[in-house]
């Protein structure tokens, strides 16, 4: 588990201001990168950076697959911990799996399905299980909540 | 799937490219040109298919090392009301009903909860629970002790 890193006050810009609404026309950077008071080409290297460190996991649209068909299911596995790497192995193999947490609880295994149609979960849960002996704890979502993204960054402050 | 959706998906899956005009490098991978794509995206976005564009933190890396998932057993009468409020607190960013598998899991309520330690994600987890009051049964929260894959959606061309 990585811990906070360093971040200076760009970067910390960039993470608190950039979660959502990067601009869509022909010089997108450039717009986002005036917004911000930086250069184009110093949102760009700074972006590329900050995802080569690891800070970002990823840079770009965010999809909510369920509006064009496909289909997001929260599901966990009781993992014996003898056979933590044999379950891990199987389960990560899986393209279907978009997610994977360890989490202190019988359920120790918790992972995310995505697929392009409702079928695919099934056919995902019946996978897993032929594959790890387990079953599956499908916990597909009945109801979101209003949420936003909300969380400044807050580690490695300089000096 | 719409067709221009699933193509602009596998397109920018990995990312969106890092370049100065970074649609007009889709509208090449795509074989159309970029006011296509432009109007393509916008569209996606005022239909909800497209959540968002932007970075997507590694909430370790900036300062989060601890994330529960708080879940609760919350009377069904009154568990959206009580979510949408759970929703707008500060420190959540994920909150959904789901079902409860019985008798392993009497928990309908799950709401992420993140903080800088586990101190902290505590302190939280009693707000969420003096927001339930009498609504709430029993509850736990499930720290997450590694990140095992984080990839987000991948379909296959």
């Amino acid at each position: 588990m990585s811990d906070a890193m360093a971040l200076d006050p760009l970067e910390r810009s960039i993470i608190d201001h950039l979660q959502g609404g990067f601009p869509v026309c022909s010089h997108p950077y450039a717009v986002a990168a005036a917004r911000l008071g930086m250069q184009e080409s110093e949102l760009i290297a700074r972006i590329k950076n900050l995802l080569q460190r690891g800070v970002l996991t990823r840079f770009g649209p965010l999809f909510q697959v369920e509006r064009v068909g496909g289909a997001f299911v929260l599901a966990a596995l009781e993992v014996p911990e003898a056979d933590w790497e044999r379950v891990l192995a199987v389960v990560n193999a899986l393209p279907q799996v978009a997610h994977n947490y360890r989490r202190e609880h019988r359920f120790n295994m918790w992972f995310v399905l995505a697929t392009e149609t409702p079928a695919g979960i099934a056919e995902a849960i019946a996978c897993i299980e032929a594959g790890t002996g387990l079953r599956v704890h499908a916990f597909p979502k009945e109801k979101e909540y209003f949420v936003e993204m909300k969380l400044a960054s807050r580690g490695g402050r300089y000096g | 799937m719409d067709d221009f959706a699933r193509r602009l998906i596998l397109a920018t899956q990995q990312g969106l490219p890092l370049t100065p005009e970074p649609y007009a490098e889709l509208a090449r991978t795509l074989g159309c040109d970029e006011a296509t794509v432009l109007a393509g995206i916008e569209d996606l976005l005022a239909r909800g298919v497209i959540r968002r564009i932007g970075v997507v933190p590694n909430h370790y890396a900036i300062g989060y090392s601890a994330n529960g998932m708080s879940v609760w057993d919350v009377d069904d009468a009154v568990v959206d009301a009580l979510g949408e409020r759970i929703g707008q607190l500060p420190f959540v960013t994920h909150c959904y009903r789901r079902p409860r598998h019985l008798p392993d899991w009497p928990y309908n309520l799950f709401a992420m909860l993140h903080g800088g330690n586990r101190d902290e994600v505590m302190v939280h987890v009693e707000e969420v629970r003096a927001l339930l009051g009498e609504a709430c049964r029993s509850s736990d929260v499930l720290f997450s002790t590694q990140i095992l894959k984080k990839t987000g959606l991948r379909l296959t061309a």
